[in-house]
């Protein structure tokens, strides 16, 4: 028997919560014997926890964790391209290489997540609609397989492997080792022009029409307000600044102040969280943010504002939570109306609703995002809402659009076999790369990821 | 210490999760080091880790603290990649669930040569160096297991209580030669000989028992427990009287 911890785990999303044994192997050797020995039914890596449902959980089952497999391997000071074991943390590469000026090129809403775990959901970020997806930047990676053969893919070498491990949310094999490509900025520093905007139209058309001129652009949504001011939004565009976009007298352009961390200490009892309260939040921040140009924030604030807040699901209480995330093509914005009217109906509020417009897709074969805009919910579980979350479901479907899998928690087989035209293509991959299944999760056996659909084990 | 380039220190063991957590502490501070291990795959992986988020010079030496050939030649090669050295730290310990050794005599050797014996052989050959240097620190990780004989876990219990003593006797030498000797007593530490033990209350992680090990090296401190409280948990539990302990089931 080789030592693990029995866990009660879950996503960030804290629902739902499941026994399973837990493995945090510290040497490849140890991750090696891990695989390829019959220690449980089949196994799954899991980073920082960050997925918010059930992608890195395994009732019954082994997860790996790869936080303590975190070593960088190289780094080409000259061209900006590290190479790093998976569990490397995108905190740990932001705090290694923005000093020397170098900036991750596509990062998600939290640094809390590990690059094996960027890849393995190919991850997006506010400048999707410019630079695609993280997987852009993966020179190549070393995938571990069930029989404990390392493979190396890229777009060249072993490439159907390649695109099926990015944004195959673990279950092709362990992702070992990888090679980013790191963006060059010239400071900490992001220069930020902001707006409000009124309506869903002025927002859609304000990201459509500003996108080009910006290298990040986020918008949050009123999800609350309703009528007239339905959609009602708050556009943040933004550019990493120059060194003279900085204040004369700045020394070093790469120190940033650190801001007092937060938490969260308890779990919130489930009637903190109603629709007055969230209303209050989201007038709040509408209120407190006017049109704006030429701001300078530390890229700390503009990216990860949750990140100062340990622990910040808890406010969710013990039933826990969703990140709802659908994409819809650009000429289903209806979808997006549609969507916000049956929340605002539902009083079904979200503290934090983002709309953002997306690039053209990338090649990953389950990679979520597409050309069109996508929106971000975070939705309160609570009673009555899962057929609320299923109604969804089949109106993102009708509406051409899709879910994603380092979001979804509740999602149906068919339904998200509808929206994922190359799921079969993903399975054959998977069959050949790890016929007997070593590699399954809650949510591979929830939407028959695995070869033949059928329930892996 | 200087103020510009410091010193070498040196690292055994650094797979283990306290002693790489304890080179990062002691690169992030500025010191170039010599990181050694048995496994030569990680400790290169280790090394090109700490090279490129401290920006320090790290060499590495493989040793194997179970073959006397590599323990006996050990300072020396680390002199050899090092040049001077400030320090050296003993991060290196076996341990196996104490049933194995019950059963097994190559575990209860392997356990009583890695921890005490082969420890003292690599110790005695720095102690000398630092003589001759007229400065140097030693950072020995001995355990709360080494307080008290356990039934649970004695024979590792007993090969750290014997490095403890060890340390004590070598501070009590090197003290006037301007050495300082430091034993490190970790309580939980989150690391793989703790990983999944069932009824683990208040764990430290490695990187705080770094930064702790850091800072009582620069203070010229003794004995140190980590978490710090572990002192006094340990000096309820010695207090408790022999003809009592020996009918608990600890």
């Amino acid at each position: 028997m080789i030592p693990h911890a029995t866990q009660q785990l879950s996503g960030w999303g804290r629902t739902p919560v499941t026994e399973c044994d837990v493995y945090r192997p510290e040497s490849l050797q140890a991750l090696e014997a891990l695989v390829t020995s019959d220690e449980q039914p089949n196994i799954i890596a899991r980073g920082l926890g960050r997925s918010y449902g059930d992608a890195s959980v395994n009732d019954g089952g082994g997860v790996v964790l790869a936080t303590r497999l975190n070593r960088m391997l190289s780094f080409d000071a000259d061209a900006g391209v590290v190479t790093c074991e998976a569990g490397v943390g995108l905190d740990e590469l932001v705090n290694a290489f923005l000093p020397k000026g170098w900036f991750l090129p596509v990062t998600p809403g939290t640094k809390f997540v590990t690059v094996g775990g960027a890849i393995a959901n190919d991850v997006h970020g506010k400048n999707h609609h410019r630079d695609g997806v993280f997987s852009n930047f993966v020179a190549w990676l070393d995938l571990l397989l069930a029989d404990g053969s390392v493979l190396h893919c890229s777009r060249d070498e072993n490439a159907d492997a390649f695109w099926a491990t990015v944004g195959g949310a673990g279950l092709t094999g362990i992702i070992l080792t990888a090679q980013i490509q790191l963006l060059q900025v010239e400071s900490a520093y992001m220069k930020i022009d902001s707006r409000r905007c009124k309506d869903l139209d002025e927002v859609l058309a304000a990201l459509s029409e500003s996108d080009g001129r910006y290298r990040y652009s986020v918008s949050w949504v009123d999800v609350l307000a309703s009528g007239a001011h339905l959609g009602r939004s708050f556009l943040a565009n933004g550019d990493h600044a120059s060194r003279d976009d900085l204040p004369g007298n700045t020394t070093n352009p790469f120190a940033t102040r650190d801001k007092r961390k937060l938490a969260v200490p308890i779990e919130f009892p489930s009637w903190a969280l109603n629709s007055l309260s969230i209303k209050i939040f989201n007038e709040a921040i509408y209120r407190t943010h006017p049109t704006r140009n030429n701001q300078i924030e530390s890229y700390d604030s503009y990216f990860y504002p949750l990140d100062r807040i340990h622990n910040w699901n808890r406010v969710y209480g013990k039933r826990g939570f969703t990140q709802y995330q659908a994409v819809f093509p650009p000429d289903q914005t209806e979808g997006i109306r549609e969507m916000l009217e049956k929340l605002s109906a539902a009083s079904l509020g979200s503290y934090l609703s983002v709309l953002k417009r997306m690039g053209p897709q990338g090649e990953g074969m389950l990679s979520f995002p597409f050309e069109g805009y996508t929106l971000t919910l975070d939705l309160p579980f609570r009673k009555g809402a899962e057929p609320l979350f299923e109604e969804l479901d089949r109106l993102v479907l009708n509406r051409g659009g899709r879910l994603y899998l380092a979001k979804d928690v509740t999602t149906k087989a068919d339904v998200f076999q509808a929206m994922y035209p190359r799921l079969d293509e993903f399975r054959a991959v998977k069959a050949k790369l790890d016929p007997h299944n070593r590699f399954s999760s809650r949510q591979a056996r929830r939407l028959g990821l695995c070869s033949n659909g059928k329930a892996a084990n | 210490m200087s103020t510009q380039i410091r010193p070498t220190v040196v690292v055994l063991g650094v797979t283990s999760a306290i002693a790489r957590a304890t080179a990062n502490a002691f690169a992030d501070a500025g010191h170039p080091l010599v990181v050694a291990a048995r496994d030569e795959t990680e400790l290169d992986r280790i090394a090109s880790d700490i090279r490129i988020r401290y920006g320090v010079d790290v060499h590495t030496v493989s040793f194997d603290a179970t073959i006397q050939t590599t323990t006996e030649s050990l300072c020396e090669r680390c002199i050899d990649v090092g040049g001077k050295i400030a320090g050296v730290v003993v991060g290196f310990g076996f341990m196996v669930d104490q049933s194995t050794g019950q059963s097994d005599p190559g575990v209860v050797r392997l356990t009583m040569d890695a921890n005490l014996t082969e420890s003292a052989v690599i110790l005695e050959r720095f102690a000398a160096h630092f003589e001759d240097q007229g400065a140097g620190f030693i950072v020995g990780i001995a355990s709360v297991a080494g307080d008290r004989g356990r039934q649970s876990n004695y024979i590792y219990g007993a090969s750290k209580a014997g490095f403890a003593t060890y340390l004590q006797g070598l501070r009590n030498r090197l003290h006037k030669q301007g050495v300082r000797v430091l034993a490190v007593k970790p309580g939980f530490v989150d690391t793989k000989m703790t990983w999944g033990l069932p009824g683990l209350f208040l764990v430290a992680t490695p990187d705080a028992v770094g930064q702790t090990i850091l800072r009582a090296v620069q203070r010229g401190k003794d004995t140190i427990y980590v978490p710090w409280f572990w002192r006094y948990i340990l000096l309820i539990i010695r207090a408790i009287p022999e003809r009592i302990f020996k009918r608990l089931s600890l």
